[in-house]
């Protein structure tokens, strides 16, 4: 995996504004990922994780701030140049393509310029065998599990080491919840960036180095995972946990 | 030989190939506007006049610098496609964050400015234009007098159509048409440059449709009108089949030239509204359109 | 407050236009001509009750338009029919025609729509031009005026001036009326949000055939009207470019404004029929003689008008006046205003 020699963060985010038309969503998010970090942004529905994830992709309306990956800035970049820094965006709504097959899915996400080498085809199917047999399928003919698995393993193609993941526990059976996990543990020790928005508090714990809770588009709370026990009552009152 | 209906047989085999020859441009045309209109959300209006444009740079070629019909078959989509990236890149990025209408219109006044500048050169009489030596005059089969031009404006059409279809179907350029028809955003994520792919989507409808017209330019009078009353049959055409399936239009566009050529033979003063008819009748039965996916 | 002061503005604008056009004729303007703008006036507000309020673009109303005149002008011709009866039996086929193919057009949503109805339009045309009756190429030519309800006779040019302008002041106040009922006022709900309109329970699709319908006869009376006031009937008239010029027209004037399709109908027709001197002036003025040639290509320059319309001037010019009154007020507000009230919501 590649590391740059000084220690710029793979993601730093300054002040990020966005908006979606006229409204207002994001009101000055801070957030630093260093390299090799899991970092998990915890919320309510609505709090901004999912539009966070957006901006930083160019995918919401305007966008105001700063947004830096690996030290460089991309706030005023178009969405298909900002992926060419590295980054894999699993989408909450995972986005399998009816009108591609499972195979085609795999394969779509072109090799990113200058990334390294991502994962072979063939490793991408050890990890997920169940795609390997389902290759020929219309890819929204798969389980919620396949199509997750999926999701998750086009990105891992591309050479992307900075991989930004939306809610994939979401509506998944338990097993394959813990096979998640166990994949993000793996990522995490080959090198990878990883930064997970998730409702599943008991899934993401114990997976992240830092946390991240946010609230009406900004920043509420932040703090590492030895922190984790002495801001269990913060969080209880910020999330229901 | 006669048949009980009481046409000879090659007269109806006659009426058949140059029916299946309008189902040809029918096929062409819709497939443009169908691929066109899955990745940019426009309807294309302009395609009529693109396509008389194709048939008469081949006209202008011929005219003003002595290139044959080979050459413009080659070059006339190209320039077409040219012309078509331009207006692209112009006019039509403006209009995508719009509702619908405004492609509509903006085609619309596309067609209008093309038309209008041509018919002010021109007129609206027809320019002559001649099939290539290669292809002139017929091939006789036993059964029937197959005209040389004409069978080979199917064979083209088809190649060109297949050609088309499998490499949106079946190759990794087309998946990422389907997928940036289903998805645009997603795709760029992925670091695909889908402007670019919009763009140049838009070249080659607008490049097909020039094709075809350069085919169509020895069969069908090269004026200025020629595109307009034939884009009002393709958007029948488009209705009626649908444009969620590539290969749906294709089959729409030849089966309904067909059965136009048909009804030429039985019923000749309906021929030019049979398809609206049938437009009709699908629109009753199966307002889906009989390959459509989405309403 | 507000609304009443706009009230009472457009009402000072609608009186002093009714007291310019009453008085037309004896200010020297060509009588006809202005019967002419007020047909095709009455052609676009009746297309503007389905594009501007209910969201539903039409690209055959040409088919309305110049079948009822075709309807219209045969009756008053070959059946004898006083005017009267001759305009009803144009607005009856239009009202059948509109629901004929709104009925069938409505089975498709967004751009399926347009080209349903394009097509239906162009069935219209050829039968127009192969059935006999029409006079195919020639059309329909000496439609007599006749006797207003059998006494009073249209022959002279004012008696037939002020009637259809009383037809149309009519027509007119029925379109405003009903964009301002209740009917009008789900249209433009569907307009906005046609899936809450349906989540409200309301039955889209019936509403958006009565709309259709109702456009469709008033687009039936202008063509009615036109036929009687020129005396001539023609292929122009349901050809899909009328089509194409009802929505120009619409355009330029400004979509969903009461006044703008008003608007719009006479500068497009002026534009019409001053091209040629327009291109004259313009070669004189620059020096380049190809202006001079502007009089041939309407295309063209209808062409180039819809484009820079879509791409820079989609309010329309009634759109864009709208827009400048409302900031003037708004900044007259503010200025106004007790010191600091624009700091209360920080936002």
């Amino acid at each position: 995996m590649s590391t740059n020699a000084s220690n710029v963060p793979a993601l730093e985010i300054k002040d990020l504004h966005a908006w979606y038309g006229e409204s207002h969503i994001l009101h000055g998010v801070d957030l630093t990922v260093n390299r090799g970090e899991v970092v998990t942004l915890l919320g309510r529905n609505g709090a901004g994780r999912t539009t966070t994830m957006r901006a930083i992709m160019g995918l919401t309306g305007a966008r105001k701030g700063s947004i830096k990956v690996d030290g460089k800035e991309t706030i005023n970049l178009p969405t298909h140049k900002i992926a060419h820094y590295g980054i894999g965006y699993c989408p909450e709504e995972r986005a399998i393509f009816s009108s591609l097959s499972c195979e085609e899915n795999l394969l779509l996400p072109p090799v990113l310029k200058g990334s390294s080498q991502g994962m072979s085809e063939a490793e991408i199917y050890e990890m997920f065998p169940n795609l390997k047999e389902r290759k020929q399928s219309q890819g929204t003919r798969l389980s919620g599990g396949e199509q997750q698995m999926l999701a998750v393993g086009r990105i891992l193609r591309t050479g992307a080491n900075l991989l930004l993941l939306d809610e994939i526990s979401e509506g998944l059976a338990p097993v394959i919840v813990q096979a998640l996990a166990r994949m993000i543990l793996m990522l995490k020790k080959k090198g990878y960036t990883v930064v997970m928005v998730e409702q599943n508090f008991r899934f993401a714990a114990p997976l992240a180095d830092r946390f991240y809770v946010m609230e009406h588009g900004t920043i509420v709370e932040r703090f590492a995972a030895n922190e984790l026990q002495a801001k269990m009552p913060v969080l209880n009152e910020l999330l229901g946990v | 030989m006669t048949f009980d209906i009481g046409i000879p047989l090659p007269a109806l085999l006659s009426q058949l190939l140059l029916g299946l020859v309008n189902g040809a441009f029918y096929a062409m045309l819709s497939l443009g506007l169908a691929v066109i209109f899955g990745l940019l959300n426009v309807i294309n209006f302009a395609h009529g006049a693109l396509f008389m444009l194709g048939a008469v740079l081949a006209w202008a070629g011929m005219e003003y610098a002595g290139l044959n019909y080979w050459v413009m078959l080659a070059l006339s989509p190209l320039l077409a496609g040219a012309l078509g990236v331009l207006i692209e890149k112009t006019l039509l990025r403006w209009i995508y964050k719009l509702d619908h209408i405004y492609g509509l219109l903006l085609t619309l006044g596309i067609t209008l400015v093309i038309e209008g500048v041509l018919r002010s050169i021109y007129g609206v009489s027809g320019l002559p234009y001649s099939p290539p030596e290669l292809l002139q005059g017929a091939t006789d089969l036993g059964f029937m007098m197959l005209p040389n031009y004409r069978a080979w404006v199917v064979v083209a059409s088809l190649v060109v159509c297949i050609a088309t279809w499998y490499t949106i179907e079946k190759t990794k350029l087309g998946a990422y048409l389907r997928a940036g028809t289903e998805n645009p955003k997603i795709v760029e994520a992925f670091g695909v440059n889908v402007p670019l792919m919009v763009t140049l989507t838009y070249g080659f409808g607008v490049a097909l449709a020039a094709f075809a017209g350069v085919l169509a330019a020895p069969v069908i009078q090269v004026s200025p009108l020629m595109g307009q009353n034939l884009i009002i049959v393709v958007f029948a055409v488009v209705v009626i089949g649908g444009m969620g399936s590539i290969m749906g239009s294709i089959l729409t566009g030849l089966g309904l030239g067909v059965i136009e050529g048909l009804t030429k033979v039985f019923y000749p003063e309906a021929s030019s509204t049979v398809v609206f008819f049938i437009m009709v009748i699908v629109l009753l039965l199966r307002p889906a359109g009989l390959f459509g996916k989405e309403k | 407050m507000l609304q009443n002061q706009n009230r009472r503005g457009q009402f000072a604008v609608y009186g002093v236009a009714l007291l310019a056009v009453l008085l037309a004729p004896a200010l020297g303007v060509y009588p006809v001509f202005v019967l002419k703008v007020l047909c095709f006036a009455l052609f676009a507000c009746a297309f503007n009750l389905l594009i501007g309020y209910t969201g539903l673009l039409s690209f055959g109303h040409a088919a309305f338009f110049g079948g009822a005149g075709y309807v219209a002008g045969h009756a008053m011709k070959e059946w004898g029919l006083t005017p009267a009866l001759g305009l009803l039996a144009g607005m009856a086929f239009a009202a059948l025609g509109g629901w004929a193919m709104g009925a069938l057009a409505i089975r498709r949503q967004g751009i399926y729509f347009s080209m349903i109805t394009l097509a239906l339009a162009q069935m219209l045309y050829f039968f127009c031009l192969q059935a006999p009756f029409t006079g195919g190429e020639d059309g329909i030519q000496g439609i007599p005026r006749g006797k207003l309800l059998g006494f009073l006779p249209l022959d002279s040019d004012l008696t037939l001036y002020y009637v259809v302008l009383a037809i149309v002041v009519v027509a007119f106040a029925l379109i405003v009326r009903t964009i301002h009922s209740p009917f009008g006022q789900i249209l433009k709900a569907i307009k906005e949000n046609e899936p809450r309109a349906v989540s409200l329970g309301y039955d889209v699709d019936r509403f958006k055939l009565l709309a259709f319908v109702l456009s469709a006869a008033l687009s039936g009376l202008a063509g009615s009207l036109k036929a009687l006031v020129l005396g001539f009937e023609t292929l122009t008239d349901v050809h899909w470019s009328m089509s194409g010029a009802v929505i120009l027209m619409t355009l330029v004037g400004g979509l969903g404004t009461l006044t703008g399709p008003i608007v719009g109908a006479l500068v497009v027709i002026a534009l019409e029929n001053k091209l040629g001197d327009l291109g004259m002036f313009l070669a004189n003025a620059t020096g380049v003689a190809w202006f001079n040639t502007l009089g041939e290509s309407v295309t063209m320059v209808t062409g180039i008008i819809f484009v820079i319309c879509v791409l820079t001037f989609r309010r329309g010019i009634v759109g864009e006046i709208i827009v400048v009154a409302d900031q003037w007020r708004a900044r007259r507000k503010t200025a106004t205003a007790p010191l600091g009230s624009h700091l209360v919501d920080r936002g």
